[in-house]
């Protein structure tokens, strides 16, 4: 089996399952005044400052979630809120077009339901938002907006944004500015202070962590409303028992990915760029997606012209090659990317697509695996799309 | 698979008989909210979510087919399209037809796989011949008899010599959770089963004028020609009674004038069937045989003629609520289930010969 599919989820690293089976065999709620709560205390707050010290965040910056979405919908509803809440004219969100659901999402969600203006930073063909048109943002409505949202890196064609410049706009105008940065810790350097951005999600099991579990790095100064109320275990923004194993796996998995990020990357692009030179010598049509420079060393993202991102999909799988669309679902249909249709895409290329994405557990076998499935494959995904034209009886 | 038990148990019946099985749900509507709610039918997201459940469990990889273009323009529009002509469709016929063993098969085989494997219950044996399921309440033959033979070359329905008790008992063996899973009876498509309703707001009100089919004389107005069916009894409201007092029918609707034309029951009964776009296995007629008029509906003894864009049927007993847009489908009895002769489209029935008609 290949598995090409890291940013849907990574396996967990060794070192963090054994953290996380130490841990969860230990008694204790860290909010508890005896020993064990003491103890189980103790280990959230290792694992705060392990997170802390390598993503250039101070402990008290780091807010335990239950992974990515919900930091996103803390960072964006929770800014917005308390923003708004302050100055009834701050009533504006912006956020780039190629967002993750989990901010696109919400960002409607406040547009419809909360009566928000939105605007949405348009990409080039490579996926980027470009600083200018957030100056023009920041130019037109400065004082009307609430907060700002750019990923640091797409989590579909890999694209990297140029999250310092942005943030520093943001700064500038003195708006709070996060980036989602799910896709890139681990990948790429991520240094909270430095990029200048007064939030920024991470979740665990994109770099080697459990599922369910995440944080919002989030500036002292920044006030959110809390998307759930309780007992306010974390700094009052975020409520509910913290989950002491998971928080202790997912620091290790920070601390691991984030140390080992330099020879990660270099030894996952390697691999990376090979199956990219064989997939366009194999399919010579193959659009290759996204930036080709600044970009997510483990993604590969193509446009097979002429075929269905599904089909494809489908008939690798049955070969053992596990990759993505990229896209989303509801009943389980793939709807057509808003992020490639973002870049330019036209709805065939969009629903032709497909995203290989390596990992630490990639090796130069998967690369092989996939291509001696990946051009047959193309050829019959192909024939199937003639299902679409009238049939001839 | 739907999501329901007849599919899950086809799919199991499939893999058990050594077939490399994979299970593809139908997306027949782009927002899967708008269509049916509630555990039965075809296109829910919990439909889905049974039908994945049930791949789960039987073993088998599973994937949602996104289809929902071509059910919109084949089986919805068409649906509308012939009520607005005055013809009364069979939206699941043209779903086979058009969905299941066409763009479904197509894809299919494109994608390296031989056939479809459906929950319908009709019998398709080596001899190539489909037959009526041994559940005569349960048999689909009607709605498959539209399929050619190369269609029918691709397609395996394992549930034919089941009854539906039995495959539902051996879903609970399997630990199929859709064991008990009620049945889907209504239009898939139309979610709160108001045809009428779904059919006015798509085809707006169209006021026109309830004759009666002997005197001519105008009895009362309806709001939309497509609201009736021939051999409709029910909702006619009607100002003027009968001057016999008795109930009256739908008998036929006329696009073209916007007329609904109601009589008495025995103004109902036809004799001779003339439909269109046969589909025939190779039985030289004329044939001496059975015909099926409608979807569950009684079967008459019949003469049937194909001339190659047409098919007549001269019946034995006279039928009554013969609507065109309705499928005519041939059998030949046989002990080993009625074998399907052939199908095409109802396009009128009249009464030819009303002497003989009594006679037999
Ligand atoms: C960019 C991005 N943001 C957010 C998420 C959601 O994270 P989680 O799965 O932890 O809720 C994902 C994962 O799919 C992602 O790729």
């Amino acid at each position: 089996m290949a598995y090409l599919d890291h940013a849907a989820t990574t396996p967990m690293l060794p070192e963090a399952l054994d953290a996380y089976v130490a841990a969860a065999r230990q008694i204790g709620n860290p909010s508890s005044l005896h020993a064990a709560g003491r103890g189980a205390r103790r280990l959230v707050e290792e694992s705060r400052e392990r997170i802390a010290a390598v993503l250039g965040a101070r402990p008290s910056e780091v807010i335990f979630t239950s992974g990515g979405t919900e930091s996103d919908n803390l960072a964006t509803k929770g800014i917005h809120w308390a923003r708004r809440g302050a100055d009834r004219r701050r009533n504006r969100v912006v956020a780039s077009a190629v967002e993750h659901h989990a901010v696109m999402d919400a960002v409607e969600w406040l547009g419809s339901h909360e009566r928000a203006d939105l605007e949405w930073l348009p990409v080039d063909e490579a996926g980027r938002v470009s600083p200018e048109s957030l100056s023009a943002a920041i130019e037109a409505y400065g004082d009307k907006i609430s907060v700002i949202s750019v990923q640091w890196a797409n989590n579909e064609v890999g694209t990297l944004q140029p999250v310092h410049e942005l943030a520093v706009l943001a700064a500038g105008a003195g708006i709070p500015f996060h980036t989602d940065a799910v896709q890139a810790v681990g990948q790429v350097p991520v240094d909270f202070a430095a990029s200048g951005a007064a939030a920024l999600t991470v979740s665990g099991h994109k770099l080697g962590g459990p599922v369910g579990v995440g944080a919002l790095l989030l500036g002292r100064d920044v006030v959110a409303t809390p998307l759930l109320h309780g007992g306010g275990q974390e700094r009052d923004v975020r409520s509910g028992t913290l989950d002491t194993a998971g928080v202790v796996a997912f620091a290790v998995a920070v601390e691991s990915a984030v140390k080992t990020q330099q020879e990660y990357a270099a030894r996952v692009a390697g691999l990376r760029d090979d199956l990219v030179r064989r997939v366009r010598a194999a399919v010579p049509d193959a659009i290759f997606n996204g930036d080709p420079v600044d970009r997510l060393p483990g993604n590969a993202h193509f446009s097979f012209p002429g075929s269905e991102g599904d089909a494809l999909l489908l008939l690798l799988d049955a070969q053992g090659i596990a990759c993505s669309t990229g896209s989303a679902c509801s009943a389980g249909v793939a709807q057509p990317s808003h992020v490639l249709l973002a870049m330019g895409a036209d709805d065939g290329r969009a629903r032709s697509s497909l995203r290989f994405t390596l990992g630490h557990t990639s090796t130069a076998e998967d690369v092989d695996e996939l291509l001696a499935a990946l051009p047959g494959a193309v050829e019959r995904a192909r024939r199937a799309t003639a299902w679409k034209s009238p049939r001839q009886s | 698979m739907s999501g329901g038990v007849d599919s899950a148990v086809a799919a199991a019946r499939a893999r058990d008989a050594g077939h490399d099985v994979t299970g593809v749900h139908l997306a027949l509507s782009r927002n899967p909210q708008t269509y049916r709610t509630g555990a039965r039918g075809c296109c829910t997201l919990e439909d889905s979510r049974d039908a994945r459940r049930a791949a789960d469990v039987i073993g088998i990889p599973f994937y949602v087919w996104d289809m929902a273009e071509q059910f919109h323009e084949d089986v919805v529009d068409d649906f509308v399209a012939e009520y607005a002509a005055g013809r009364t469709p069979n939206p699941c016929l043209r779903c086979n037809e058009k969905i299941k063993f066409a763009a479904v098969l197509d894809r299919a085989v494109a994608l390296g796989f031989d056939a479809v494997v459906t929950g319908h219950h009709a019998r398709l044996g080596a001899d190539g011949l489909l037959r009526r399921s041994v559940d005569l309440p349960k048999d689909q033959s009607y709605v498959l008899a539209v399929l050619t033979r190369a269609q029918l070359g691709r397609a395996v329905f394992p549930l034919g010599d089941s009854t539906k008790a039995q495959v539902r008992e051996e879903a609970a063996a399997r630990g199929l959770a859709v064991a008990d899973k009620p049945d889907s009876h209504d239009i898939c498509f139309i979610a709160d089963g108001d045809t009428r309703g779904f059919l006015a707001d798509r085809l707006g009100e169209s006021p026109g004028d309830i004759v009666d089919g002997r005197t001519g004389a105008v009895l009362g107005r309806h709001g939309g020609a497509y609201a009736y069916t021939v051999g409709q009894r029910k909702g006619l409201d009607l100002r003027v009674p009968a001057p016999d007092g008795r109930p009256r029918y739908v008998l036929s609707i006329t696009p073209t004038t916007n007329t609904v034309t109601v009589g008495p029951r025995e103004d109902l009964a036809v004799d001779t069937v003339t439909a269109e776009r046969p589909i025939w296995h190779g039985e030289t007629t004329p044939v001496e045989c059975e015909v099926q008029l409608r979807a569950h509906g009684e079967v008459a003894r019949a003469v049937v003629t194909t001339d190659g864009d047409g098919l007549t049927a001269r019946l034995r007993t006279p039928a009554r609520g013969v609507a065109a847009g309705q499928a005519i489908v041939a059998y030949r009895p046989d002990p080993g289930g009625d074998i399907v002769l052939g199908s095409a489209t109802i396009t009128a029935g009249r009464m030819a010969s009303p002497v003989a008609a009594h006679g037999a």
